[in-house]
């Protein structure tokens, strides 16, 4: 069985070569035919192998297992979470493609197949990140990965602001990228390895009385690429911008699991490198994931709520999201870690479905204002109760999966950080209910224009032409999401076998049986009413609402500056060593 | 002696980001992203580097019979390069179309994501 692990990465790259070569030749049906195909098998085949996946698979690719202390093969690691993470990039890949199928109406003449080609290669960058289990390969799917995240968001190369989000989003994530590269040479000169437990035994051999200048430094460099990825606050600059000017179904991938990947990538790498006693220490792991955790929670939740560009308000919304991922990694226990993969996966799917809402009313109306689409969204009104119940979804309702893995993450952080997660997910679902509300029902009086923001008025639409109606791939895709959202919390069972899958690949085989309780309903709900109060205030008093002037100077911030962001990046990995140092100094 | 290579990367990369920071300039910002990168490179070099090694092709070194220099970051250093050429090629193109659509290349004039 784990001699297949390779093929997740190889069956999608062979599709898109296959696209690539021959797709200008095919008629756009069998393209996309091809494109489902392919995904599709690669789908099955990553949840057959996620099925077979205890006891965790290693595979040594192209039979180059390690000859005694030396290794010089490429390992690929098979376990829960490593195959979970594929599986799930695979089935929202399966998913926006199913959505993209009347979307771009006409290819661009001679590139039938560039499209189709580009998301398999991303879908199989995806899975060879998960899988990765030497730090090497990680960089080089981290850089694939996000090469064609830039291609794909900057698909649409006739639109002013689509080149301009995807050039700043390649420029930060291929810093990032250096800086994760850098690390990565770091500890190989310590340890004279690549693959990633290796390379933790190499650490706790070579520093037994503790970690030192070199460690530190290859940690803050690690932690700065993956943190980019993950968009921690202040590395998250370039995620609103990538996302509001990116293809909708780029989007639903972006969000749904890229993002995620980064603090996926967060968790195996420290778990597997740094946590022996030659490492970084746990305390200073907790005091820096969740700080800028924390940090990037309440940020993405702030600027969230003072969006009108409605895909840049979704984006701001993954931002305070993965800030809460990050926190329940942060605190590194067990069940946090198991409410954190259950959040995940729950998020994925409502947070691709809202995106896929959003594309339909730019599809519909060629915009994505919530100001200049007050009131025209009743028509739509699938697409409007999607919205609703993906709003319900974000802040937490039971018995959603993000709901029942908020709550065990919640319960596993406790104290005033709970007050972090109920806050962050009401004030985003608020956001999004109140966009519900005033596009969907034209509730309210007629927002007045701030001064300082992105208004989505004048967006081009993805199609050929305004849609007279939203096809039916159009709105089956995010219902089957929001349905997968709802099934990762009520389906019996699933918590704890994901909880089972994900203690079994972390130390010490811990596991707990992951269950609602009456605690975490309670804030469940309790971050619901909120969540409805915020968008019922916000819709009938609009001028209550108004960005005070503590929020300009953070709007401010985003300035749509290339330049200002490398800046924020420099001070971003300065804090993360300084967040870091105190456990280097206590030896 | 040893520790200048390691100085040179950490200058080449702040270098790097200093441009990016202040740049006037996207094919400029590109190139600093590239000078960045050949931090990198020198950083790679410089850990795989053995005093007295020679290139680590035995065509004519009999294995064992005198010191190589470390085969496998250079094969990170080739990666590397492939990947960085990939990224500007991608970059550059980027520029190019930002120049019809926008008129510029100057990220100063480039501020309609604000907020």
């Amino acid at each position: 069985m784990r001699h297949l692990l390779p093929l997740l990465v190889a069956l999608p790259l062979l599709g898109a070569a296959l696209l690539a070569a021959t797709g200008r030749r095919l008629p756009r049906i069998a393209v996309e035919i091809t494109g489902f195909v392919v995904c599709g098998g690669t789908a099955a085949l990553a949840l057959v192998l996620l099925l077979n996946s205890s006891p965790p698979m290693t595979e040594w690719v192209g039979a180059w297992p390690p000859a005694g202390r030396e290794s010089v093969g490429i390992l690929v690691v098979g376990d829960g979470p490593a195959l979970g993470m594929a599986t799930l990039a695979s089935l929202l890949t399966l998913a926006a493609l199913a959505y993209s199928w009347r979307y771009f109406d006409a290819p661009p003449h001679g590139l039938t197949g560039a499209f189709t080609a580009l998301m398999l290669v991303f879908q199989g960058a995806m899975c060879g990140f998960a899988l990765a289990g030497d730090l090497f390969n990680a960089f080089v799917f981290f850089e694939l990965m996000s090469v064609v995240a830039y291609a794909l968001t900057g698909y649409r190369i006739d639109e002013a602001k689509a080149v301009q989000g995807a050039l700043t989003f390649g420029i930060v994530n291929s810093l990032g990228a250096y800086a994760l590269l850098m690390g990565i040479a770091l500890l190989y000169a310590r340890t004279g390895e690549l693959a990633m437990a290796r390379i933790g035994h190499g650490l706790d051999a070579a520093g037994p009385g503790g970690p030192d200048a070199l460690v530190l430094t290859s940690f803050v460099l690690v932690l700065t690429g993956l943190l980019v990825k993950a968009a921690a606050v202040p590395f998250h600059f370039w995620l609103p911008d990538a996302h509001a000017v990116a293809p909708t179904p780029v989007c639903m991938l972006l969000s749904g699991v890229m993002v995620e990947l980064g603090a996926y990538g967060v968790w195996r790498v420290y778990g597997t490198v740094f946590a022996g006693p030659g490492g970084i220490p746990a305390a200073d792991l907790t005091r820096v994931l969740v700080t800028l955790g924390a940090l990037t929670a309440v940020t993405g939740a702030v600027m969230c709520w003072y969006q009108r560009h409605i895909k840049r308000l979704l984006a701001y919304s993954t931002v305070a999201h993965t800030g809460l991922f990050l926190v329940g990694l942060g605190v590194l226990t067990p069940e946090a870690d198991d409410g954190v993969a259950l959040y995940l996966l729950g998020h994925a799917g409502v947070k691709a479905a809202l995106f896929a809402c959003a594309g339909a009313l730019l599809d519909r109306f060629g915009s994505v204002d919530e100001h200049s689409l007050h009131g025209r969204g009743r028509p739509l009104r699938a697409t409007g109760v999607m919205c609703a119940v993906g709003a319900l979804g974000l802040a937490g309702l039971p018995p959603f999966g993000t709901a029942l893995g908020k709550a065990v993450t919640e319960e596993a952080v406790g104290g005033p950080l709970t007050v972090v997660y109920v806050a962050a997910s009401a004030i985003t679902a608020g956001a999004v209910l109140r966009v519900t509300a005033r596009v969907f029902l034209g509730l309210g009086p007629r927002p007045r224009d701030a001064e300082y923001e992105t208004s989505g008025s004048d967006e081009e639409p993805e199609t050929t032409g305004l849609l007279s109606r939203i096809p039916d791939t159009m709105t089956t895709v995010p219902a089957v999401l929001l349905a997968a959202a709802l099934a990762v919390g009520v389906s019996p069972g699933f918590g704890t076998l994901v909880a089972r899958s994900v203690g079994r690949a972390g130390p010490g085989d811990a596991h707990a049986a992951v269950h609602w309780t009456a605690h975490g309903v309670l804030l469940g709900v309790a971050s619901t009413v909120l969540a409805v109060a915020l968008a019922g205030l916000a819709v009938t008093r609009p001028d209550r609402t108004a960005a005070p002037g503590w929020a300009a100077p953070l709007r401010r911030l985003q300035s749509g500056h290339v330049g200002d962001y490398v800046a924020w990046l420099l001070v971003g990995t300065t804090v993360l060593g300084a967040l870091a140092l105190p456990g280097v100094l206590g030896y | 002696m040893h520790v200048l290579p390691y100085l040179v990367a950490v200058h080449l990369f702040l270098t790097g980001c200093y441009g990016l920071a202040t740049s006037r300039n996207l094919i400029h910002a590109v190139g600093c992203l590239a000078v960045c990168q050949s931090a990198t490179y020198v950083l790679l070099l410089a850990v795989g580097y053995r005093d007295g090694g020679t290139a680590p092709v035995f065509s004519d070194v009999r294995p064992g019979s005198r010191p190589v220099v470390d085969p496998v970051v250079q094969a990170l250093t080739l990666t590397d390069i492939v990947v960085g050429a990939t990224v500007t090629a991608l970059l550059l193109a980027l520029v190019l179309q930002i120049a019809k659509r926008h008129g510029t290349v100057d990220p100063d004039e480039l501020r309609e994501l604000r907020g």
